[in-house]
């Protein structure tokens, strides 16, 4: 089934066209990734799925973004679709309160106020999240004071908190050692039963290791959207061959 | 060659002066402050100085309590500190998040243009607005509340001006990081921005603190100026620094050194609101 339907999707910053004429179906309970060379549009294709772009001042989309075939842009509330589509950033960026408090956010946001509930949820996410055993004897320190790789996964467990159906990942792991990126691969394979995950990525092995569909995108242009091992054995398209193998870029 | 180094030489002990000016300055005033006033609390006794509820320098044998006023400084900062600090942290996060561009040209401007009033306007205003305006709908006038009120306007301008850059100064992916997770802008703002700002905010609410405390002009004005300890907020009060003005001109001997001994109190508070503000500041630096 497809959770994201993009149309037609046009997007401008001024009069800088960022991205053309996307279309892109995403699939729900896998994982996509976005690759191409930098300032390409990955990231601006992402943000528009969660409407972060809102906050870019002369940001204009037009064309259709659709969840579940509802239109995002419509008369959706915007924070209901940020409830319901997670995001993780680039640079890890928990609040700098304790753990516990940085996991509670989301939910105590939406209404929930309970301290039992409220526990319980956050010992849920993190468990889900694969760092119960490092974090539950610090739930009461700092987030700021554990190291990148456990800032990101607590990062992916915040998210995980308000039950979202998709989570957007940009560049999640390119600040970090290979053996966190490596837990937060697996993570993600694991998380897929349960979420749909769209990911931005240049690390290409990366893409090859855990996405299932994979879009190739070229200077605001989706060029090639296929199978990641049919995209990385057998690239339809000239660029997206030359990108891969690395001539390119 | 030679004539470089000279120069070089030169300039660095013009630098060296300079700060060693105002470094002399600040020493100078506390000679002079502990010469004159510390001999006066030995002689009076230090717990009947600051202990005394009895102010009577005119008194045969006079007493030099001083208590009244203590109290009186502190109600009337924190007087000023309940009136100031909701409104300038509100006004600074106005300013810094949600303010209109064009708006924001007029009010930041306004505010600044709050810091260069003259006191004494600020009495005046006190007295001809303020004072009536509680006289008639609370009784009273002159007063503690009289006081707060206009203290905690004149403080403003230093609460916002630092609020305002603290808040700036939070990285914005903490906003985003709010944002992303569905909450609205304002609870982004109000749950993710100010509280990684408060030290900052703090810091500006004790750099307040010490410009009401040491505040002299507008409070004589429009405090009253009774010696005593008020029992509600109409009631007048006499502050450290009220103290010290209204007598000075006319005393003379262990009376005038009691007001430099005044001076000598005030003068610890304000030490005491700057060790204050350095522990903010290294701790901030600690820890974001
Ligand atoms: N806020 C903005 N205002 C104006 N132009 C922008 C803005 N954000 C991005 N752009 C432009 O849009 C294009 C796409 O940017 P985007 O950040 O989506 O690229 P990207 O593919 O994510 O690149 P990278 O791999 O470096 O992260 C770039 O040319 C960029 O300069
Ligand atoms: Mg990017």
């Amino acid at each position: 089934m497809d959770k994201f339907t993009i149309k037609n999707m046009n997007l401008y910053y001024g009069d800088f066209h960022a991205l053309k004429n996307v279309e892109l179906n995403m699939q729900e309970k896998r994982i996509t990734a976005f690759i191409g060379p930098s300032g390409c549009g990955k990231s601006t294709l992402l943000k528009s799925l969660n409407r972060m772009n809102d906050l870019v001042e002369g940001c204009k989309i037009t064309g259709d973004i659709k969840l579940n075939g509802e239109d995002i842009y419509g008369s959706m509330d915007v924070n209901i679709l940020r409830k319901r589509v997670g995001m993780v950033f680039q640079k890890a960026n928990p609040f700098p309160m304790s753990v516990y408090d940085n996991i509670a956010f989301g939910p105590r946001t939406h209404g929930i106020k309970n301290k039992r509930e409220l526990d319980r949820i956050v010992e849920e996410t993190l468990r889900d999240a694969a760092i119960w055993d490092e974090l539950k004897d610090r739930l009461k320190k700092s987030a700021l004071g554990l190291s990148g790789g456990q800032q990101q996964r607590l990062c992916i467990a915040r998210a995980l908190a308000v039950k979202p159906e998709v989570l957007l990942m940009d560049e999640a792991t390119s600040a970090l050692d290979p053996v966190s990126t490596g837990k937060i691969e697996e993570l993600c394979l694991r998380l897929k039963d349960k979420y749909t995950i769209i990911m931005v990525t240049h690390n290409m092995q990366q893409a090859l290791r855990i996405s299932d569909k994979t879009a190739f995108f070229l200077l605001g242009e989706m060029i090639e959207y296929n199978d990641t091992d049919l995209i990385f054995s057998s690239p339809q398209d000239k660029r997206t061959e030359e990108y891969i193998t690395g001539r390119f870029g | 060659m030679r004539l470089n180094r000279i120069k070089e030489m030169a300039m660095q002990g013009v630098f060296l002066l300079t700060a060693i000016t105002s470094i002399a300055a600040v020493v100078l005033i506390c000679i002079f402050l502990f010469y004159n006033g510390v001999p006066a609390i030995t002689e009076i006794g230090f717990l009947n100085f600051v202990g005394g509820q009895k102010w009577a320098p005119t008194n045969v044998p006079a007493s030099y309590g001083i208590l009244n006023m203590i109290i009186g400084s502190i109600y009337v900062t924190a007087g000023a500190v309940v009136v100031g600090v909701p409104i300038g942290v509100l006004t600074a996060v106005f300013l810094a998040r949600f303010c209109p561009a064009p708006l924001y040209k007029v009010l930041k401007p306004a505010t600044e243009l709050l810091a260069g009033i003259p006191s004494i306007v600020y009495g005046f205003f006190g007295l001809m607005v303020i004072v009536p305006f509680i006289r008639e709908h609370f009784g009273g006038g002159s007063s503690l509340l009289a006081a707060s009120f206009v203290l905690g306007i004149m403080i403003l301008p230093t609460i916002i001006g630092v609020s305002e850059s603290a808040i700036r100064a939070v990285p914005e992916s903490y906003y985003e990081g709010a944002l992303a997770l569905g909450a609205t802008r304002e609870r982004s703002v109000f749950k993710a921005i100010l509280p990684a700002s408060k030290s900052g905010i703090l810091a500006g609410v004790v750099l307040g603190t010490g410009r009401a405390i040491g505040e002299t002009m507008a409070v004589i004005l429009i405090a009253g100026n009774q010696v005593q300890i008020p029992s509600s907020l109409t009631d007048g009060v006499r502050t450290l620094t009220a103290n010290i003005v209204l007598e000075m001109g006319y005393s003379t001997g262990l009376h005038r050194q009691a007001l430099i001994a005044t001076g000598v109190v005030l003068f610890v508070f304000i030490l005491i609101i700057t060790l204050s503000m350095q522990a903010i500041k290294s701790r901030s630096e600690k820890y974001g």
